[in-house]
C-alpha cells in the first residue's frame, strides 16, 4: 500500500508497509540518510524530523502517519546548509562525530520557531530528548542562543 | 568453517598498539625509488601528480591530496592530521583535499585507538609533509639551476628570492616526478608553525550539519540486502533449534541464514546467531522478531551479575599476584584505613551502532564499508572469515558515529562479509541499540581494595592496592583469568603517590562476556578508586583535599615503575621521552583548583571535589561542583578541567574532547551499569542504560590546556578518568556520604 506525502518540498509516493517507521521509509526507501537511527524507541532523538513543522521521532511514527503531511528532514532544512541554526552549529564547532547532530539541529530549529529567544532552562527542556554521546551539550546551548540572536 | 582468525597475544598487542618496545612508523620508502615510481594513477582524477610518500599526492592542478589513514569518530583527526602535514609542506589550507585511506599496511599503524593518532604519529606526519616540501624545493631548484638551499617553500609555492622566481606546487609536479625522493627532511621550528597549534575549523563541518556525512550505517549499494541478526543472549551459546517459517512469511524477507557458531577465545570472530535478510531494515527486523529459537546458553549461561559482584569483591580482599612492590606495605604503621570499591560492566554505546556493508565480488574479492577504528584488523578479520588472502579484501572506512573503543572490534564487518558471500548480494548488517548493549565487547566490571598506612604525624607511608577484573586478554587467548601488566599499567602501576611502601596486586577474575575496552579503559576504575580513596584519607586526616592530594603526589620527580619490579608499558612509549612526571601532575592540580576558586565558601548541600590522573601520557585535573537535596537529586553545576597534553595540534578540538570527556565521565558516574541474568545482558536501550542528557549537563565545563612544548600526549581518552572521582568527592563534600560503588544512581541519587 502506497503512502503519499510531501518530503522536503517534493511529493513522494512510497509503496511500503504502512506500519514501517517513517525513519526507515525515509532512509531505506526514499534514500535520504541524513536522518539517523539511534534507538528505535523515541529515546535518543537522532531520527528527529518535522511533521508539518513539529519535531517528531521518526523511528516511532509509522509512515502512514505522514500521509498527506509535510515532512522535512535535515536535507530539506535549507538549500545550502545556511539555516541560522546550521550556521551557528558551524560557527561554534558544535559537532564532534556529527552523528546525532541532524536530530539536534531539527529539534533546535523547531524550538526556535515556537520560542525565538529561549532561556537555558527552556533549551534544556526542549533538547533533552536528544542524546549526544560525544557530549556537545554545552556548545549546543551556546549555538541555540547564537542562532536566536542571528534570527532576531 | 576453516581459517577462523586466531591471533597470538603478541599479535593482539601489535594490533592494539600496546606492544612494548615501540613500533617503528618511519616512512619506508627505498632511497633509490624515484617519485614517479610511487605515483598512484588510480587516485588521479585528471592530469599528472607526484606522491612523495603514501600520505601525500600533489596534483598538477595544485591540489594536495592528503590520505587520512586514521578513523574519524569525533576527535577531529580528519582536520588535525592534514594540519600537521600541510604545515610542514607549506601548503595552503584551501588547496588541501582529504581522502580517507582504506586499510593497508603501507600506511603503518591505522588502529585509531589508545589516543595514539597524534602522540605516536606526529613525527611521521611531519616527515610526510617535510619530505614533500623538500621534493618541491628540489624540483624548483633543478628547473632553475640554482642550489636548493637558496629556495624556500611558502604558500603552496617555491620561491627563489635572489632571482625573484616562483613556481606553484602544481607547476613543479612534472619536474618533481623525475627526482629521487627525499628520505628525510628537517622539521620546521615551532615558531614558524602556520597550522599546528591553531583551531582550524573541522573540515567535515558542512557535511555534519547538512546530513551529507556518510557513516557506516548510511552506505548503500544497488541490489543490497539489509540484515538483522538474533544472537544468543549469553556469549558463547549456540542454537539448539530454530523455526524460521514465520520469519520467511514477513513481507520483504528474502533469506534466513544461520551464522557459524562463536569461537573460544572470541577474538573478532563471528558470534553465531540467525540472520534475517530483507529488502529493507524494517522488514529484516520484523522477520527477526518472528524467529523462534531455542538456545543452548553454553558455558556463560549461569552468569548472574549479583553473584559475580560478590565473588569479585571477595577476590579483591585476598592477596593476588604482586605486580609492583616497593618497601613493605605490611610493616607496622601508626594507623591504617582501608576501603573496597566497585564499578560495573559498561557499554560504549556510540550513537551509531555497529553497522557494515559488504560485497563479495564475483572474482572472490570483497569490499567492505564500515565505521571501523581499525581498518587493517577489519581487513584481516574479513579475510579470515571468508578464508581468502587479505589482498582480496578492501576495507573502506566511513565516518564513525562515535567509537569509544567499540568500533576497534570489526566483528560486525565479518558478519556482513559472511552474509554477502552466502547470498551473492551486497549485505548491510545494522545492529539495533539492543544488540549494541547486549552483544558488545564490554568495559570490564571491577573491584578494588585499598589499604593505606599512616605514621604518627598522619603522613601516608604505605599504599596497598588490589585490583580484580576480567581481563581484556580473555577475549583473545584461552584461559586468561589474571589481569595483565598492560592493564595495570593503565592507572595502577604508575601510581604517583609519594609513599615508601607500595604494593599493587592483580586478583583473578573469570570473564563471562567478551571483554573489550572503552574510552580510557582500566584508567576509569583505577582513577575512580584511587582518587576517591585519597580523598577519604584527606577527610580522615582533616586536611583540605586539594592540599592532601598534592602531599600524596609529593615533590616533582620522575617515576619509573620498573624500579619497583613492574612491567610497565607507558602506553608503548619510552619513559625518557614521556616520563611519569609528578611535577606536571601537581601543576594541573594547582591550575584546576585555581580555575574553580578552590577553597571558596559554598552553601550547605553544595560541594567541590577534585581528582587528577595521568593516562595516555597526558595529565588531567578535574574539579566538579555539585549540590544534593533531601530527595537525592544530585546536580553537577559546573566542571573545571585542566589538561597538559604537551604539544597540541588543534586546541579547539582538544577542548571539545575535554568537554566530551566531562559528559562521558559523568554518564558513567551517574548512570552507567549493565547487569546480567543467565548470561544475558538485561539492559537494552537508553531507558535502562541512561546516559547524560542536556537537562543534566553542567551549566558550564571550563577547560584549560597547559602551554607546553613537550611531545604530544593523548587527548581523546585522558579527560575521562578524573571525572567520576571528582563528582564522587564533591558529593562527599556536599553530603558527608562516601559512595564507593558506581553508578551513583544505585546510591539513591538521581
Amino acid at each position: 500500500m502506497a503512502t503519499e506525502f510531501e518530503l522536503n518540498g517534493k511529493s513522494v509516493n512510497l509503496d511500503v508497509d504502512p506500519a514501517m517507521p517513517l525513519l526507515w521509509a525515509i532512509r531505506d526507501i526514499a534514500g535520504l540518510t541524513g536522518t539517523k537511527y539511534g534507538c528505535g524507541k523515541a529515546l535518543c532523538g537522532a531520527c528527529t524530523v518535522h511533521l508539518d513543522g513539529s519535531p517528531i521521532r521518526s523511528c516511532a511514527v509509522p509512515v502512514s502517519a505522514a500521509a498527506g503531511k509535510r515532512i522535512t528532514t535535515i536535507e530539506g532544512l535549507s538549500e545550502n546548509g545556511d539555516h541560522p541554526v546550521q550556521k551557528a552549529w558551524r560557527d561554534l564547532n558544535v559537532p564532534q562525530c556529527g552523528y546525532c547532530q541532524s536530530g539536534q539541529i531539527m529539534t533546535a530549529v523547531a524550538l526556535l520557531e515556537r520560542n525565538p529567544n529561549p532561556s537555558d532552562a527552556e533549551i534544556d527542556t526542549a533538547m533533552s530528548g536528544n542524546i549526544c554521546r560525544c557530549g556537545t551539550y554545552t556548545r549546543i546551548r551556546s549555538a541555540i542562543h547564537k542562532a536566536a540572536e542571528e534570527q532576531s | 568453517m576453516s581459517g577462523l582468525q586466531r591471533i597470538s597475544r603478541r599479535e593482539f598487542l601489535r594490533r592494539t598498539g600496546q606492544a612494548g618496545g615501540g613500533l617503528v612508523f618511519a616512512l619506508t620508502l627505498p632511497g633509490a625509488a624515484r617519485a614517479s615510481d610511487v605515483v598512484m594513477p588510480a587516485m588521479q582524477p585528471s592530469g599528472a601528480s607526484v606522491a612523495p610518500n603514501v600520505y601525500v599526492n600533489i596534483r598538477d592542478d595544485g591540489i594536495v591530496e592528503i590520505y587520512c589513514y586514521r578513523s574519524e569518530m569525533g576527535q577531529g583527526i580528519r582536520t588535525s592530521l592534514p594540519q600537521v602535514i600541510a604545515d610542514e609542506l607549506e601548503a595552503d589550507w584551501d588547496k588541501i583535499s582529504v581522502i580517507q585511506a582504506v586499510g593497508d599496511d603501507k600506511y603503518g599503524d591505522q588502529n585509531t585507538d589508545g589516543s595514539t593518532s597524534i602522540r605516536k604519529h606526529f613525527d611521521l606526519l611531519r616527515n610526510a609533509g617535510a619530505t614533500a616540501r623538500d621534493l618541491m624545493i628540489a624540483a624548483a631548484a633543478s628547473r632553475w639551476g640554482v642550489p636548493a638551499d637558496e629556495c624556500v617553500a611558502r604558500h603552496h609555492a617555491v620561491h627563489h628570492e635572489a632571482s625573484g622566481r616562483s613556481a606553484g606546487f602544481g607547476e613543479l609536479v612534472d619536474a618533481a616526478s623525475k627526482l629521487p625522493l627525499p628520505e628525510t627532511a628537517a622539521f620546521k621550528d615551532r615558531k614558524d608553525y602556520r597550522y599546528i597549534g591553531k583551531s582550524l575549523d573541522t573540515i567535515d563541518a558542512m557535511d555534519f550539519t547538512t546530513g551529507r556525512a556518510i557513516y557506516g550505517i548510511d552506505k548503500t549499494l544497488p541490489d543490497m540486502l539489509y540484515a538483522s541478526i538474533e544472537r544468543c543472549p549469553a556469549f558463547g551459546g549456540t542454537v539448539a533449534s530454530f523455526d524460521d517459517s514465520a520469519a520467511k512469511q514477513v513481507a520483504g524477507v528474502v533469506a534466513v541464514i544461520r551464522l557459524p557458531e562463536p569461537t573460544v577465545p572470541a577474538l573478532f570472530n563471528l558470534q553465531g546467531g540467525i540472520a534475517v535478510l530483507a529488502d529493507n531494515t524494517w522488514a529484516a527486523e520484523q522477520g527477526r522478531k518472528a524467529l523462534k529459537i531455542e538456545w543452548d546458553r553454553g558455558a556463560n549461561g549461569g552468569y548472574q551479575d549479583a553473584a559475580y559482584k560478590k565473588s569479585l569483591l571477595e577476590a579483591a580482599q585476598k592477596p593476588g599476584t604482586t605486580m609492583l612492590e616497593r618497601g613493605d606495605v605490611d610493616s607496622e604503621t601508626e594507623s591504617t584505613h582501608d576501603a573496597l570499591y566497585y564499578a560495573p560492566l559498561l557499554a560504549q554505546a556510540p550513537m551509531e551502532p555497529p553497522a557494515a556493508l559488504a560485497r563479495v565480488n564475483k572474482d572472490g574479492t570483497c569490499d567492505v564499508w564500515a565505521c571501523v577504528q581499525n581498518p587493517q584488523a577489519t581487513r584481516d578479520t574479513v579475510a579470515a572469515t571468508l578464508g581468502v588472502d587479505k589482498d582480496k579484501v578492501t576495507s573502506h572506512v566511513t565516518l564513525l558515529g562515535g567509537g569509544f573503543g567499540r568500533k576497534s572490534k570489526p566483528d560486525f564487518a565479518a558478519e556482513a562479509a559472511w552474509l554477502s558471500r552466502e547470498t551473492g548480494r551486497p549485505v548491510k548488517v545494522t545492529w539495533t541499540r539492543e544488540d549494541d548493549l547486549r552483544h558488545g565487547y564490554f568495559h570490564s566490571v571491577s573491584a578494588q581494595y585499598y589499604r593505606a598506612g599512616m605514621d604518627a604525624e598522619g603522613k601516608t607511608t604505605s599504599w596497598l592496592q588490589r585490583t580484580a577484573f576480567p581481563s581484556i586478554f580473555s577475549t583473545f587467548a584461552p584461559g586468561v583469568v589474571t589481569p595483565t601488566s598492560m592493564e595495570l599499567g593503565l592507572g595502577a602501576l604508575d601510581a604517583p603517590w609519594n609513599v615508601p611502601n607500595l604494593r599493587i596486586e592483580a586478583c583473578d577474575a573469570t570473564a563471562h562476556v567478551r571483554v573489550g575496552w572503552l574510552r580510557s579503559v582500566c584508567n576509569i576504575f583505577h582513577a575512580f578508586g584511587a582518587c576517591s580513596f585519597v580523598d577519604e584519607l584527606a577527610h580522615l586526616k582533616g586536611v583540605d583535599p586539594k592540599q592532601h592530594l598534592l602531599e600524596m603526589i609529593g615533590p616533582a620527580r620522575k617515576i619509573d615503575p620498573a624500579a619497583d619490579g613492574a612491567e610497565y608499558a607507558n602506553y608503548d612509549q619510552d619513559l625518557a621521552t614521556y616520563p611519569v612526571d609528578t611535577g606536571r601532575l601537581a601543576a594541573v592540580v594547582n591550575k584546576v583548583a585555581d580555575m574553580a576558586s578552590w577553597g571558596r565558601k559554598l552553601a550547605d548541600g553544595r560541594g567541590l571535589g577534585i581528582a587528577v590522573h595521568r593516562s595516555f601520557l597526558t595529565y588531567v585535573g578535574a574539579v566538579a561542583e555539585v549540590s544534593v537535596d533531601d530527595s537525592g537529586k544530585l546536580v553537577v553545576h559546573e566542571m573545571w578541567i585542566c589538561m597538559d597534553a604537551g604539544t597540541v595540534i588543534n586546541p579547539d578540538r582538544v577542548i571539545a574532547q575535554m568537554e566530551g570527556a566531562g559528559i562521558f565521565g559523568m554518564s558513567l558516574a551517574m548512570h552507567g551499569e549493565l547487569t546480567a541474568k543467565d548470561g544475558g545482558i538485561v539492559e537494552g536501550n537508553f531507558d535502562t542504560y541512561p546516559v547524560v542528557r542536556m537537562s543534566e549537563a553542567p551549566a558550564a565545563i571550563h577547560c584549560h590546556i597547559m602551554e607546553s612544548d613537550a611531545p604530544p600526549g593523548g587527548v581523546g581518552e585522558p579527560g575521562v578518568p578524573p571525572i567520576a572521582p571528582a563528582i564522587v568527592n564533591a558529593y562527599f563534600a556536599a553530603s558527608g556520604k562516601r559512595v564507593r560503588e558506581l553508578p551513583l544512581r544505585n546510591a539513591g541519587l538521581t
